[in-house]
């Protein structure tokens, strides 16, 4: 049983909107993008629920769920929306405001591979690959995981040991911190 | 509806009923009952003055209870004609014999508490029958509290309410404390859709007034939220789908599909509590203000009008077309025609449509010297004809009728109000009653001939 928040039901809604634009008032519950969506099955709730909750003002329930954090964001379903709502664009959204929010995240593993990814691009310009995989196996606290694919793909060159490295790292830092500065000024 | 009381060739015949009618297309006799409404419709001017200084108040019918009329009255503002009626059952004078000052201060002189019931016979070449719904008694709805909870209103109480004429000059309030409400809940489907209550239709109005009644809420007092359960939403219309999204975007109306299962108090408020089939769960509402979305129904006495009419109804008490898609506005019985909400739940723009088309296909009857008619209609021949009037029961359309020759009472069939159905032809006991073309000697040659061909082609010894 779960009462509607007669205080403000548009609260959810009109802060979405203020984020990126996108009006979940127009959505029609037609189903589309979950119809559409290639993984879906692994969604805790399908990406027209999560519209729904947001129509209803149920914050709570959708920055917890996982569809966020496994969306691959493909657009699959901004794409083929009849309302043209950019859903990808709001779940985008809505992985910010979970982080912001300081919820138990629906899919810890995607948020953890996330930071691990973008630290190694801070760092290098470059993805490397065989840190990326240790941080992240260590971070999951399954060491081993992949360790029998390392010497398979050490020997065809695709591990590097030392990886690679841009030759502006400093540029890419700059990004880094820009937007750093955009998202401090936000909030 | 003024214009037309102007027309030279239009007769208003208001406060009155069709008691009787006999005859057929073109030939219409209908007895009308004109009801006394004691004031002389020549005379009066429409002052106002007598409603002004009647001293009875009663609830108004107009109003649905919530505001008060006079003894004398008119139902509402614009009605035509512009007089006045006296309810006898409230006023002073019909209940104790006194007052009479609505006859004391008519400066035409037009109260006449002298008249009486008139019964007028006219003849009429075709018949519209325009008689309207009404709508369906949420009271069916124990769980909706309708009539227990004050705060529980239909969608007329609310739309009389928006009507700044109306009884509350525009305001909407809650019945029970005359507050603004804040949280207002709609139900859609209030008796329609609904099998248990015998109602499976849809009543077709309801997604788009409450559409309306959302908008001009928050338009109004921009403070209220609509919340509208509902199980589907049928906006199939020019612009209607439109509509509906604008509640719910730019009036941020919250639709919620499902339907409701129980309303109950609590402190002021009304705990609604639904499901929302959308989002998979149930939820509970505290509502200030809940107004049903009825069904929309026939008329209590539309079946004893069809009766007087002789035209078909259905299971619910609309009455049935001829051809659901060929001609939706006539009847069976030839000469009237059916428009608007009597014959199933219609929006405005289908029954201005459906008006226009009864009034055209009554026209053409009226525009012809001669009327064409399908042949193959009954007939009794008179010479074998016993008398017994047993096809006179049985016809459907009452298309017989007994006449007297050389003082023998036989029956005939008038053959404009004949369909050949041939009830009469397998009823009568010396055949004298038989449909054109299919009497029972022509039957016996065809089924001869079949025969004849059959035994010619062997086919006989085939399938023995």
């Amino acid at each position: 049983m779960s009462y509607l928040n007669s205080q403000d039901i548009h609260q959810f809604r009109n802060r979405v909107l203020a984020l990126n634009g996108e009006d979940v008032s127009r959505c029609i519950q037609c189903g589309k993008c979950s119809a559409g969506c290639p993984i879906s099955p692994e969604m805790d709730l399908q990406p027209n629920q999560v519209i729904r909750f947001i129509q209803i003002n149920d914050p709570a329930t959708v920055l917890k769920c996982s569809t966020m954090w496994i969306c691959a964001s493909c657009q699959t379903c901004s794409v083929r929306c009849p309302e043209e709502i950019d859903i990808a664009k709001i779940m985008d959204s809505l992985r910010k405001l979970a982080l912001e929010a300081k919820v138990p995240v629906g899919e810890e593993k995607v948020v953890k591979f996330d930071e691990i990814f973008l630290d190694s691009i801070r760092k290098r310009g470059r993805v490397h690959e065989l840190e990326l995989v240790m941080k992240y196996n260590l971070a999951l606290l399954q060491p081993f995981k992949d360790a029998h694919l390392g010497p398979v793909m050490f020997a065809r060159g695709k591990l590097g040991i030392l990886g690679h490295k841009i030759k502006e790292v400093r540029k890419i830092k700059e990004i880094f911190k820009n937007s750093r500065r955009i998202k401090q000024s936000e909030s | 509806m003024t214009e037309s009381s102007h027309d030279e060739n239009i007769e208003l015949m208001t406060y009155a009923e069709v008691v009787d009618v006999k005859g057929f297309v073109g030939n219409f006799d209908v007895t009308i009952r004109k009801k006394p409404r004691y004031v002389d419709m020549t005379k009066c001017t429409g002052c106002g003055l007598c409603i002004e200084k009647c001293p009875t108040k009663v609830p108004s019918e107009w109003n649905l209870d919530m505001g008060l009329r006079k003894s004398i009255y008119k139902p509402f503002g614009q009605a035509v004609p512009n007089v006045p009626v006296i309810d006898t059952e409230h006023c002073l004078f019909f209940t104790k014999g006194r007052c009479k000052i609505c006859q004391k201060l008519c400066p035409a002189g037009a109260v006449d508490y002298e008249q009486k019931e008139e019964l007028v016979t006219k003849k009429f070449g075709a018949i519209i029958v325009a008689t309207g719904f009404t709508q369906f008694d949420p009271s069916a709805y124990g769980e909706y509290g309708a009539g227990k909870f004050k705060d529980v209103i239909t969608g007329l109480h609310l739309e009389r309410m928006l009507d700044t004429s109306g009884p509350t000059g525009g305001h909407v309030v809650r019945p029970s404390d005359q507050t603004e409400p804040k949280n207002i809940v709609f139900i859609q489907c209030v008796g329609s859709r609904d099998e248990s209550k015998g109602r499976p239709y849809c009543s077709r109005i309801c997604c788009m007034y409450t559409a309306k009644q959302a908008i001009l809420l928050k338009d109004h007092y921009p403070e209220t939220q609509s919340y509208i359960f509902y199980i589907d939403i049928r906006a199939a219309g020019k612009n209607y789908e439109e509509f509906v999204k604008r509640a719910q975007r730019d009036y941020g109306a919250i639709y919620i599909r499902g339907r409701v299962s129980k309303i109950y108090e609590k402190g002021n408020k009304l705990i609604v509590r639904g499901v929302d089939t959308l989002a998979g769960r149930q939820v509970e509402l505290e509502a200030d203000l809940v107004v049903l979305a009825t069904a929309v129904v026939p008329q209590p006495d539309a079946i004893d009008l069809a009766k007087i009419l002789n035209i078909p109804y259905d299971q619910y008490g609309f009455y049935t077309e001829a051809h659901p898609k060929l001609q939706p506005v006539e009847s069976v019985t030839k000469g009237i025609f059916l428009t608007g909400s009597c014959q199933f739940p219609k929006d405005i723009p289908d029954s201005v449509a459906t008006t226009g088309a009864a009034s055209v296909r009554a026209c053409e009857i009226l525009s012809k010297d001669e009327l064409v008619l399908d042949p193959k209609v009954a007939f009794v021949n008179p010479d074998i004809c016993s008398g017994c009037l047993n096809c006179v029961e049985v016809c459907p359309f009452n298309a017989i009728e007994p006449i007297v020759i050389n003082g023998k009472t036989i029956a005939q069939v008038i053959p404009t109000l004949c369909h050949g159905c041939g009830n009469c032809a397998s009823t009568c006991r010396t055949s004298a009653a038989n449909v054109q073309g299919f009497t029972d000697d022509q039957i016996y040659a065809q089924v001869a001939s079949v025969f004849e061909i059959l035994k010619k082609e062997n086919f006989l010894e085939l399938s023995e």
